[in-house]
């Protein structure tokens, strides 16, 4: 009896929760926001050190908050993501964070370029600017997968121009999702391999493998490279303006925190990649074809509080499995891989590479059922991984 | 002219539309279009998944 009314009790919580959940999504406008304020707070407090805020709120605080909020099982029935995939209210949402994103890199450069500041307080401005363009990024991925709808085009292109990541949605689209948890994928970490190993392999990468991508479209289309339409040119053009404007009115002072705001967006993205694949393999069937990506090639978190500000990036498995499924219909699973913290405390973890290796390995490890075999392993450690964790059991993947 | 669907996010490649963005141009026939290439809205399948459609089934819509 008892157990029937909490079941009936959780049941109606979480419909709560889901009917509810469309407006907490408008807290992605809080992180964007979150720069400007540590802006204003250096302004007015007269102390450069405030600029380094944002970077303990993404590693230490909503990490923390995580902890506290837990988990979000709640799945939209098949009625309700009738309604809810073709509701432009969640795009709206993400057209509003995109323009904030854009606030919140030019506010923080006018206060950069308009007050005197000592140079660790510019590096705090570009370090909390390039975490949140980051989250950007991630707002920009969503947007990036709708390549059928203009205006979501249209702005994912516009918030991944702020951190200047104009071959993200070719290379993404056509050269991750395809070659996701596969030796050839740049974008895929392997076992073994630290984040630092993983980004000299995965920057060059995936920005070679997006100008081959975007070359051979625009060849098809009988077009020269140097063209209007190619649309990683397009992107990158947008963000030297963009730049170029903040550095001709306001000065060459803010050329370390732009450099510094955009690279560090980028490692935010490499971090992202590095956890959401790491060490997971699809095997190759006898047509030389690999099998489809499915829902165990994919690390997933479930917290509630960080995939609302990454509009469910974490429920990585059902993204892989239907890439152009709206956010606000991506689904939990039970029987996914399952990262024991959300991403951004995932990504914290992923700078200290002996402790990525203790919390991950033994999860990659048992995932395979113990046989190397079946793992994207780092070739350079081949040999000295399979002897310490080569150990087959009979509940392996294949 | 034919059409042939994507199993997974439901593109429909219609031989008389071709693909002008990935550089297949309106009446491109299906057999000239190679073996890897992927659907081109989400990436994730490819020619060989593709499903043939009859005439009747061509409004169907994305999943």
């Amino acid at each position: 009896m008892t157990t029937i009314t909490n079941h009936s009790w959780v049941a109606m919580l979480e419909r709560q929760w889901l009917s509810h959940k469309r407006y907490w999504y408008l807290i992605s406008l809080i992180l964007p926001s979150l720069p400007l304020v540590s802006a204003y707070l250096a302004v007015h407090f007269h102390q450069g050190a405030w600029f380094w805020s944002v970077v303990p709120v993404g590693y230490v605080l909503i990490p923390a908050l995580d902890f506290v909020f837990g988990k979000d099982h709640a799945n939209p029935s098949d009625e309700q993501v009738e309604l809810l995939k073709n509701d432009r209210y969640f795009a709206r949402v993400l057209y509003c964070a995109t323009a904030m994103h854009w606030a919140a890199m030019i506010g923080v450069a006018y206060v950069v370029s308009h007050w005197e500041w000592s140079w660790a307080a510019i590096l705090g401005a570009g370090l909390s600017a390039g975490l949140i363009n980051g989250v950007g990024l991630a707002i920009g991925h969503e947007l990036g997968h709708k390549v059928t709808d203009d205006q979501q085009t249209l702005a994912g292109k516009l918030v991944i121009a702020c951190c200047g990541y104009g071959h993200f949605i070719v290379e993404h689209n056509k050269g991750h999702h395809k070659d996701v948890a596969t030796p050839e994928d740049p974008a895929s970490a392997r076992f073994g391999e630290s984040i630092y190993r993983f980004a000299c392999r995965e920057l060059p990468g995936t920005m070679v493998r997006a100008l081959k991508l975007e070359a051979s479209r625009l060849e098809r289309q009988n077009k020269r490279w140097w063209s209007p339409q190619n649309e990683i040119l397009q992107q990158w053009t947008f963000t030297l303006v963009a730049y170029g404007l903040m550095l001709y009115f306001w000065g060459m002072v803010l050329l370390p925190y732009l450099f510094l705001a955009a690279i560090f967006g980028w490692w935010q993205l490499t971090s992202a990649n590095y956890v959401e694949h790491y060490g997971l393999l699809r095997q190759k069937e006898a047509n030389g074809r690999y099998q489809r990506c499915e829902p165990k090639h994919s690390w997933n978190s479930n917290f509630k509080l960080s995939n609302l500000f990454l509009v469910h990036l974490q429920r990585h498995s059902d993204h892989h499995a239907h890439p152009t499924r709206p956010y606000q219909v991506l689904r939990d699973f039970d029987d996914v891989p399952q990262l024991p913290q959300g991403y951004f405390a995932m990504f914290f973890l992923a700078l200290f590479p002996p402790l990525w290796f203790a919390v991950m390995n033994h999860r990659v490890v048992a995932w395979a059922g113990g046989d190397m075999n079946l793992v994207n392993l780092d070739p350079a450690k081949r040999e000295a991984l399979f002897q310490r964790y080569h150990q087959p059991t009979s509940g392996s993947q294949e | 002219m034919s059409a042939y669907q994507c199993p997974d996010c439901g593109y429909i490649y219609d031989e008389r539309h071709g693909c002008e963005h990935e550089g297949y141009p309106a009446g491109t026939r299906w057999q000239a279009i190679p073996e890897d290439f992927p659907c081109p809205q989400c990436f994730v399948r490819e020619k060989p998944d593709f499903i043939a459609l009859t005439d009747h089934k061509h409004d169907g819509e994305n999943v």
